[in-house]
């Protein structure tokens, strides 16, 4: 996915706002940067975030709490201008292209034209994600009349459809239940099937099984998958879990301190990751197929403050390879993303050929 | 599932099937009901039996301050004062639904239904003087009330909108004025102005059956001084659970659907801050319709809160009595009528 040079070279069609063409990527996300000013000063939530994702693959962002990863999503969703009121604004800046439109620019009411129908979003809990007092079958509805100009007796049906679709029994009768009626795992589904409901190339599951229970997390993530085999969308799937993320995605990308730090196929992040955040995320995931006696390695320290995000590199204060020299480099230079592998990305100081060997010597014997 | 004893072969059930609602319905109205008669029974208790614990004997409070000892007996047979309590209990109980006779002797007074009290020294029942001034308090009540929820709502959802601006700050500054403004300063000084200084409005109360215009023009000033109350009270509360509700997550969820921002605001998060505004409105509906003391005091409107008064400076316990009664009826059924709301607002309440 993540060949940037193929945009560079991609015919421009349409005029620009900036001076780089108009990727030919389904989503491309450069240099977003979201930053809300407070009392504190300004929180830098995400700092220049750049990825892109073709139709029929997800992506998984994987990171702490606070990393940027939901701001991320919101933010392509249009959601942190759309409905702020008074003063404090969030600060975006960047681009956002989704099928050839570019979002930040694009005219508001456009955009909100958009959500739901070219793009859609799945949230943490559903319980709360789902208004109280409508029925599921309202709620979808509603969803659907927004984008298409069907009357209710249509659109229900259309809403009982996508309930029968998520594997709702019943889905006739359960359309006129409330949320509270539903279990966690249900009401998941009938979120999925709301955002869904117009056929939305992009969809964004920002922690879609974090609330529920261990035993419907599965469930939920084969009926994301299935589904997106079935509409061919583009997935985003947002999780602090990367046995989620193994499950669904093609690429992984690892966001630390609002920035990623590390980029690539899933495969390789998983099983050449080079970046030492990664190595701590995976060692902090608990795996049945390990010794049950060797105790899970958390990464020490917490997520860094982002409103003082200190110069050089974010994880420095936790990185347990901060003491590795590293040469040519000044400490307070913030390293950048530089390519490991094919397709393969990762922001950090030390030089390639260390990082390859503290992970083929020291940490994956012990993974 | 609240029909959870049915066999699931017939499916699971909407909470909000018919029979959920009407047996809530039936659950309120019972609980109601049970209200009413523990208020009946405390009210009997207040005006018949503390004063006898107090070392007062009923009788001569129910007769006025200068009786004869004859009057006093008199009165003491016709209320049966030397009667059981039960008895007493009963007596009074069955005056509200059947009307009841006062007999001593030959001398016999009929108090139809509903028999809230009878007043010896006017010679006089209750329930007429009540219903004479019931209508006045009740118009007072209801035409304040659509004034502060129209103001008071709006003004708060455009602070919460518009939060951290000029015009929020402006309207929470009013809304603290009106908080604190009491109804005699804020009623007496909008006479000053609108009747006396500029001579638009009267001051004078006229009956609704002699004229609308001139009961429509006499209760404007009444209306919007204790609507400014109110509406400051309401303003305050409906901007505090609008910026609570526009935080939810299904805030969001209904933005992005790619609702419009009105959709948003009116549909998805003014049914769900309304329900604290419902609550506030049921109690103090209940509460305005016993007796707006100090508006009516301050705007001569001859309303139950007027007949309260004189009746407390004249120790006129009959009315007295009739007033509790009555006020205890509008609060029980200002809060059935918000109960029923609640259910049609929040479908989760229907459960309970």
């Amino acid at each position: 996915m993540t060949d940037l040079s193929k945009s560079s070279g991609a015919a421009m069609t349409e005029p620009v706002v900036s001076d780089s063409p108009a990727p030919t990527a389904f989503l491309e996300v450069r240099d977003l940067k979201v930053h809300f000013p407070t009392d504190d000063g300004l929180v830098k939530s995400v700092d220049g975030l750049s990825f892109t994702l073709e139709k029929g693959k997800t992506l998984g962002i994987v990171g702490e709490s606070g990393s940027g990863k939901s701001v991320t999503s919101l933010g392509i969703m249009g959601l942190h201008t759309a409905g702020q009121y008074g003063k404090r604004k969030a600060r975006i800046s960047g681009e956002i292209w989704l099928d050839g439109t570019e979002l930040l620019s694009a005219d508001p009411d456009h955009v909100r034209k958009l959500r739901g129908r070219e793009m859609a979003m799945i949230f943490q809990d559903p319980l709360s994600a789902l208004h109280p007092y409508y029925t599921i079958g309202q709620q979808i509805v509603e969803a659907y009349r927004i984008h298409h100009d069907v009357d209710k007796k249509t659109a229900k049906r259309r809403a009982v459809e996508m309930l029968d679709r998520v594997g709702i029994p019943q889905p006739d009768k359960r359309v006129d239940n409330y949320p509270h009626e539903f279990s966690g795992g249900m009401r998941q589904r009938a979120m999925i099937a709301m955002s869904l409901v117009n056929n939305p190339e992009l969809l964004i599951a920002d922690e879609p099984t974090t609330a529920l229970d261990v035993t419907v997390q599965a469930q939920i993530l084969d009926l994301i998958r299935d589904l997106q085999k079935e509409f061919g969308s583009a997935v985003i799937i947002i999780t602090h879990d990367l046995g989620v993320v193994a499950e669904l995605s093609d690429d992984i990308l690892v966001m630390y301190g609002g920035r990623c730090i590390e980029r690539g196929p899933a495969e390789k992040v998983f099983y050449e990751p080079r970046h030492p955040y990664t190595w701590g995320l995976l060692g902090s995931m608990p795996r049945l197929d390990r010794d049950q006696q060797e105790r899970l390695i958390p990464v020490k320290g917490s997520p860094p403050s982002l409103i003082n995000i200190p110069s050089g590199c974010a994880f420095n204060p936790r990185c347990p390879y901060a003491d590795v020299p590293k040469d040519n480099v000044t400490r307070t230079v913030r390293p950048e993303l530089s390519e490991v592998g094919s397709q393969h990305w990762a922001a950090c100081h030390m030089t390639q050929e260390e990082r390859e060997r503290i992970w083929t010597e020291e940490i994956a014997p012990k993974l | 599932m609240i029909v959870g004893h049915r066999k699931t072969s017939g499916g699971p059930r909407s909470a909000a099937g018919p029979r959920a609602v009407l047996a809530y319905l039936i659950r309120r109205l019972f609980a109601a009901a049970v209200m009413l008669v523990v208020i009946i029974l405390v009210v009997f208790c207040i005006f018949f039996l503390v004063p006898r614990w107090a070392g007062v004997d009923p009788a001569t409070m129910f007769v006025g301050k200068q009786a004869d000892p004859g009057a006093i007996e008199a009165v003491r047979q016709k209320l049966g004062l030397g009667e059981p309590i039960f008895v007493q209990v009963w007596e009074f109980f069955k005056g509200l639904f059947v009307g009841r006779t006062y007999a001593a002797g030959g001398d016999v007074t009929n108090c139809a239904a509903p028999c809230f009290g009878y007043s010896f020294r006017n010679e006089q029942a209750i329930w007429p003087v009540l219903t004479d001034r019931f209508p006045v308090t009740l118009a007072l009540a209801l035409g304040a009330a659509v004034l502060w929820l129209l103001f008071g709502v709006a003004a708060g959802v455009l602070s919460a909108l518009k939060r951290g601006t000029l015009w929020d700050r402006s309207a929470m500054v009013v809304a603290l004025a009106g908080v604190s403004l009491p109804i005699y300063f804020t009623g007496l000084l909008s006479l000053a102005i609108f009747s006396y200084g500029l001579g638009w409005l009267d001051a004078q109360y006229v009956p609704l059956e002699e004229s609308f215009g001139g009961w429509f023009g006499g209760m404007i000033l009444p209306w919007v001084t204790l609507a400014f109350l109110y509406a400051a009270m309401y303003a305050r509360i409906t901007r505090a659970t609008m910026l609570e509700v526009m935080g939810e997550d299904y805030i969001r969820t209904a933005r992005a659907k790619g609702l419009r921002e009105p959709v948003v605001i009116g549909k998805h998060a003014m049914r769900s801050a309304m329900t604290p505004v419902l609550t506030m409105l049921g109690m103090d509906l209940g509460a305005l319709i016993g007796g707006a003391i100090l508006t009516e005091t301050t705007f001569s409107l001859p309303g139950l809160g007027q007949a309260v008064l004189k009746a407390i400076s004249d120790k006129d316990l009959p009315v007295i009595l009739g007033v509790t009664l009555i006020t205890s009826l509008a609060v029980i059924i200002a809060n059935l009528v918000v109960d029923i709301l609640y259910a049609v607002i929040d479908p989760r309440v229907r459960l309970a």
